[in-house]
């Protein structure tokens, strides 16, 4: 299955405030692409219309499998998404959560994926922790298991290294060096060492 | 299936976080209980008792099934469902979980009323059993899609009966009648016209919320 993401003319308005607009970009499988520029410039919200949970006030987000377009219904079975202000249930462990999760989707709980994520992401001990007792590094770690239980075509990483410790973060890029063989990989951040796995970088700022 | 899975997923955190639960069941004491001391040794008439009855049944609705989403929205977990469902699964779940919610609730309120209130005889009980699971669906379709409405808004205590008002109106004034009717013991095709209306009313706000969830839904 081959995925492709192109983004065409894609202009964003928050009550008469411009954000960017015109963004045209295709995306394609094989690479990571860097969302680049300062803070309030309009990642997060680029990366959220690309999710889909974020309309746009003009253009095309076209989501597409073996050149057929995804129907919005059926995105979400193609996206793993982290990002800061994406929380998961603290009333629930590490497992229940993930098992909630892959039952909301309508997918098998893998427990064998689940058990090499957690274990990448060094949570497989505390897998029956409650996630509100978690720090705020392993709650990070945490989402990326989120993003990546389903084996997403997708892979949409909002500041993706923040709250992590140095171990955190080579996982993290490990993580986007094995994935970007079947996936596309955006990645937002400010980070020099993030944006260095990039091979191709969109200023948002320069579509203002 | 995925939507069953959302109630489930609900249903196991209510009962960890008692966020709905104890709101409903505190308001329905202390609403009874403030009725039966206001009341006090005064002979009240059955209709009377009736129409009290779902006074008590529409504000217990409004202190508890609007956590369906406001919960969601106050722990920060409304992304997450955005990204592993679609919107019609969230909506369909969170419907099942306030249907059980209301349901016991009224069930509830109506063991106690039964209890509590002499007053409180229905002579059809068949009538009014039909009405009550009627009624109790009409509100909890309305109240999941106006808690869905409300989730976002800064002052959600107060928009929530402020909107969920006219909508139950309809429905509220049918099931009175209804309620009436079952207490002088009318049959079946005196009320047809009534729970008509009451059905009409719960397919309308449930075509309603399937279409305009979506909208609501996405930012």
């Amino acid at each position: 299955m081959i995925y492709t993401l192109a983004l065409e003319n894609i202009t964003k308005y928050f009550g008469r405030q411009l954000i960017f607009k015109n963004i045209n970009f295709k995306f394609s499988q094989g690479n990571v692409y860097g969302l680049a520029g300062n803070n309030g410039s309009g990642k997060s919200t680029l990366t959220k219309i690309i999710a889909g949970v974020l309309s746009q006030n003009k253009g095309k987000v076209l989501h597409k499998i073996d050149n057929k377009e995804i129907e919005a219904e059926k995105l979400h079975s193609y996206l793993g998404f982290v990002s800061p202000y994406l929380m998961l249930y603290d009333e629930f462990t590490a497992n229940e959560n993930l098992f909630h999760f892959a039952k909301i989707r309508g997918i098998k709980f893998d427990e064998e994926r689940i058990k090499y994520l957690l274990n990448e992401f060094n949570l497989y001990r505390r897998r029956n922790d409650l996630l509100k007792a978690y720090s705020s590094g392993m709650k990070q770690r945490m989402k990326f298991i989120f993003a990546l239980q389903h084996s997403p075509k997708l892979l949409l990483l909002d500041e993706p290294t923040s709250n992590l410790d140095e171990e955190g973060k080579s996982k993290v890029y490990k993580i986007v060096e094995n994935e970007k063989e079947n996936s596309v990989v955006i990645i937002a951040s400010n980070e020099s060492k993030d944006l260095e796995l990039c091979s191709k970088l969109i200023k948002v700022e320069e579509y203002k | 299936m995925k939507a069953y899975s959302v109630f489930k997923k609900d249903w196991q955190s209510e009962l960890r976080t008692r966020y709905a639960i104890n709101a409903l069941a505190m308001f329905i004491l202390v609403t009874i209980s403030v009725i039966l001391f206001s009341i006090g040794d005064e002979p009240i008439s059955n209709y009377l008792t009736g129409g009290l009855l779902w006074v008590v049944i529409f504000f217990s609705a409004m202190s508890g099934l609007s956590r369906v989403f406001v919960s969601e929205e106050e722990r920060g977990t409304t992304l997450t469902l955005q990204l592993i469902a679609a919107p019609s699964t969230v909506f369909f779940g969170k419907l099942i979980f306030n249907l059980i919610l209301v349901f016991l609730m009224v069930i509830a309120i109506t063991f106690l009323y039964a209890i509590l209130f002499d007053n409180f005889i229905i002579e059809n009980l068949g009538l009014f059993l039909v009405s009550l699971f009627l009624g109790s669906a009409g509100i909890a379709i309305s109240s999941t899609l106006i808690a869905a409405i409300i989730a976002k808004a800064n002052t959600k205590g107060t928009l929530y009966p402020v909107l969920s008002f006219p909508i139950l109106l309809p429905l509220i004034l049918t099931l009175l009648e209804l309620t009436k009717f079952s207490m002088d013991g009318e049959s079946f095709a005196f009320g047809w016209t009534y729970l008509a209306i009451l059905v009409s009313y719960d397919v309308v706000m449930l075509t309603a919320g399937f279409l305009l969830f979506d909208f609501i839904w996405k930012e």
